[in-house]
């Protein structure tokens, strides 16, 4: 790449231009198109898969007829949705109310810049990852807002404000519980934190200390109200608010804020994954790179995916809570347990090898004996369910 | 207002917004005229006519039977009850018998009927709350009731089944079969209902000790049905002003218990619904031991003339108390049919209840009230 660049200017392409310049071009051109060709079909096929997952649980079929299974549904709706008009309010504000989506939309996709998909597969392993990555997402607020001021339509505004200060609240639970493993990891960096984890579920942050495994749910918790997914979704609340934020959106633009929706739900399966379940690592099987590189993105994606069904279920089981219950989950219990989590993994951290690793043992047992539960349960639901469980995935 | 405004220096308004008429939560064409600040409602005054099709006129220009049909429309969510309710009236106008298998007949299309709707209300009720899978396994439940429906009487949402007289055809005993089927099938449902969206943490949260009608405002403001049930008072026509079979049939009348916040709240109303589904199903049992062999409609004639009079008939619709009036001039027209439905007297409390709530517990408000537009327009 740089080579190909250094010819170019030797040749005389870019005559006049400094070679930072050029330089800095080239790496932003060549993100947005590894991005985009690799997030694109991400969310698109992201939420074909909701859409699947979530009509089988609720014994419907879903999207079957474009491309094998409905695959390729997210291509046919996004066709649809750039040819339809592009409607702009004639009392909503000309120029705010256009530029809100791709605000959203960039929020989202600066995101990909810090994600480890390998031990060499990341865009810039920045020294502050984790803190580029949560002020980024952060963007996305800024987005919401503005649609929701710039519609002119009192849905849309009800809307933005309740994503304001869910968004801005939850940032706070969400850091904190961030902290903890930053603080066992000692870095900020992406990759430093996936590297001082292992690739053994007891080498996993998760399972630390019994204030990490706490932590994990916190910050699950966290990110899918940072995420405006159920049953925190109130900014859009479709039964309250209309549509909420997107009441006066149509076509491509409306679709934009779906796609970040989407493409979110990614970005925290990703970024869970990175701090608290050992990102990309594998078990030294083989020393080729490429086999390496590809195992090590197929365990990253795989991971991160887990918990985008986790949220999918979510979604598809719980109700929404109201705007004053969730702000009071936010500061009456997340905060105080986050802190509590934080300080109690500072004592931890005090503690000598061998007695850190009883207490990561009884905490792998615990959630060992939480999953356990969790199946019987989900198992005495099958057994005791009327409607046949239907197992073919494919109609 | 003014107080918050001199205090801290903001300037603070109301806001005006229109809930409805095209709102994903009204069920139908329903338009409240909200004051809110911020989240807060300060009023909710609901706008009702955006679907009112004349019923009541029309039934002046029609027979009595050929009125049968639109009567079907007043509430396509339960279509039975309006037509049992008018056909009653015009019995006891023209003293005509109904036949005993009819009678049967009746009371086990209109179980099955208010199961469908309540199928439908406690699903669209999730939805308001948020829960989607629960609205769509509601929904499937209903389509086996709709196509039992459709083998009792041929049509699937308003059925013009229950004529002068009995009813239109009789439940044939492959039909009995296919509804006893359903019935050990749909009891089992109502658990994994309960299990899934009763029973929740977030749904319980949401509709504890929001909206509580206490029993004085109950009665006050004419609540009827499952509204008046879920505030603690024990009415339901079916056992207080009895008619057609149902004082021959054993079944509870569930009344609200303030089962998780106090007595009368949304929750209170949602669960009378639950209980009720139970205990029409324990009717439909008890109808189909016991219907007896005959007509399934007695002789009525062609031209039904009844004598001078007028009459007011009462059923229990799963919205409530239902009641037609009708007035004869001793015509083969009806001088006068009034129409007297439950949502529409259910509307009115809104507003008492809608101060000092949310905007998301209005939505929750207006779900457990059940309220259903085209009951309340005709």
């Amino acid at each position: 790449m740089q080579a190909l660049l250094d010819q170019m200017i030797q040749e005389g392409a870019f005559a006049g231009v400094p070679k930072e310049v050029v330089y800095t071009i080239a790496m932003v051109l060549t993100a947005v198109v590894v991005l985009s060709a690799f997030v694109a079909p991400l969310a698109g096929v992201t939420s074909w898969l909701e859409r699947r997952v979530w009509a089988r649980m609720q014994s419907r079929v879903g999207p079957n007829r474009v491309g094998p299974q409905g695959i390729l549904q997210w291509l046919a709706d996004g066709i649809k949705n750039i040819m339809k008009e592009d409607i702009i309010p004639t009392a909503a504000d000309q120029k705010l109310f256009p530029l809100a989506p791709y605000v959203v939309f960039m929020g989202f996709l600066c995101a990909f810049v810090v994600i480890p998909f390998g031990e060499s597969l990341i865009v810039a392993d920045l020294n502050i990852g984790i803190l580029y990555l949560l002020s980024v997402t952060s963007l996305v607020v800024v987005g919401i807002l503005m649609a929701g001021w710039a519609s002119n339509n009192k849905w849309s505004l009800l809307g933005g404000m309740r994503s304001a200060a869910q968004i801005v609240s939850y940032e706070i639970p969400a850091g904190l519980s961030v902290l903890t493993v930053v603080f066992l990891a000692g870095t900020l960096s992406m990759q430093g934190i996936i590297k001082a984890q292992g690739w053994r579920p007891w080498d996993w942050f998760m399972f630390h200390n019994p204030f990490t495994f706490c932590a994990f749910f916190l910050f699950f918790t966290a990110a899918l109200a940072e995420g405006n997914r159920t049953p925190f979704d109130i900014p859009e609340a479709e039964s309250e608010l209309v549509a909420g934020y997107v009441t006066e959106y149509s076509g491509m633009r409306f679709l934009f804020f779906f796609f970040a929706e989407w493409g979110n739900l990614y970005v925290i399966g990703a970024v869970v994954t990175t701090l608290f379940m050992g990102g990309w690592q594998v078990p030294p099987v083989t020393d080729n790179p490429v086999l390496l590189g590809i195992l090590q993105f197929l365990t990253f994606f795989l991971k991160a995916y887990f918990w985008v069904f986790v949220a999918m279920w979510i979604r598809a089981t719980l109700p929404r809570v109201r705007v004053d219950q969730l702000m009071g989950l936010c500061w009456k219990y997340m905060v105080p347990l986050s802190f509590i989590c934080l300080l109690g993994t500072i004592g931890f951290m005090f503690m000598d090898t061998n007695s850190r690793r009883i207490f990561g043992a009884i905490t792998l047992g615990f959630a060992i004996a939480t999953i356990i539960n969790f199946f019987r349960r989900v198992g005495f639901q099958f057994r005791s369910a009327k409607p046949e469980a239907y197992w073919k995935p494919h109609i | 207002m003014t107080d918050y405004a001199a205090d801290t220096g903001f300037y603070a308004e109301e806001m005006t917004i229109n809930v409805g008429p095209q709102h994903p939560s009204t069920h139908g064409v329903l338009r409240f005229v909200v004051k809110t600040d911020g989240e807060m409602i300060n009023e909710a005054i609901p706008d009702v006519g955006y679907l009112h099709r004349s019923i009541e006129k029309i039934g002046e220009k029609v027979t009595y039977h050929g009125y049968v049909p639109y009567t079907d429309r007043a509430d396509y969510l339960a279509a039975m009850f309006a037509n049992q309710a008018f056909c009653m009236a015009a019995e006891k106008l023209g003293n005509t018998e109904v036949s005993r298998r009819g009678e049967f007949c009746r009371v086990i299309a209109c179980e099955l009927n208010r199961l469908a709707s309540h199928l439908i209300s406690v699903g669209t009720f999730g939805q308001d709350i948020g829960a989607m899978t629960p609205f769509v396994h509601a929904l499937r439940e209903r389509e086996s009731i709709n196509n039992l429906m459709e083998e009792i009487c041929g049509a699937r949402l308003t059925y013009n089944y229950i004529r002068i007289g009995g009813v239109g055809y009789d439940i044939v005993p492959s039909t009995m079969t296919k509804i006893a089927e359903f019935l050990d099938h749909f009891e089992p449902i109502v658990e994994e209902f309960n299990r899934l969206l009763s029973g929740n943490k977030i749904f319980i949260e949401r509709l504890a000790n929001v909206a509580v009608v206490s029993k004085e405002d109950a009665l006050s403001y004419n609540l009827v049905g499952p509204n008046l049930r879920g505030s603690g008072i024990k009415w339901d026509i079916r056992r207080d002003i009895p008619y057609s079979v149902y004082p021959e049939l054993d079944f509870e009348v569930p009344v609200g218990t303030a089962e998780v916040g106090s007595l009368g709240d949304s929750f209170d109303r949602f669960w009378v619904r639950i209980r009720e589904m139970q205990e029409s199903v324990k009717i439909l049992r008890q109808a189909m031991t016991m219907i007896p062999k005959g007509p399934a409609i007695s002789k009525v004639p062609r031209k039904f003339r009844p004598p001078v009079g007028e009459y007011y008939a009462r059923v229990e619709a799963p919205r409530g108390d239902m009641g037609f009036y009708v007035v004869s001039d001793g015509s083969e027209y009806p001088y006068r049919v009034r129409i007297r439905t439950g949502s529409y007297t259910a509307m009115s409390i809104i507003d008492k209840l809608s101060k000092g709530i949310m905007v998301a517990d209005l939505i929750a408000l207006i779900g457990s009230l059940d309220v259903d537009a085209p009951e309340i327009d005709r």
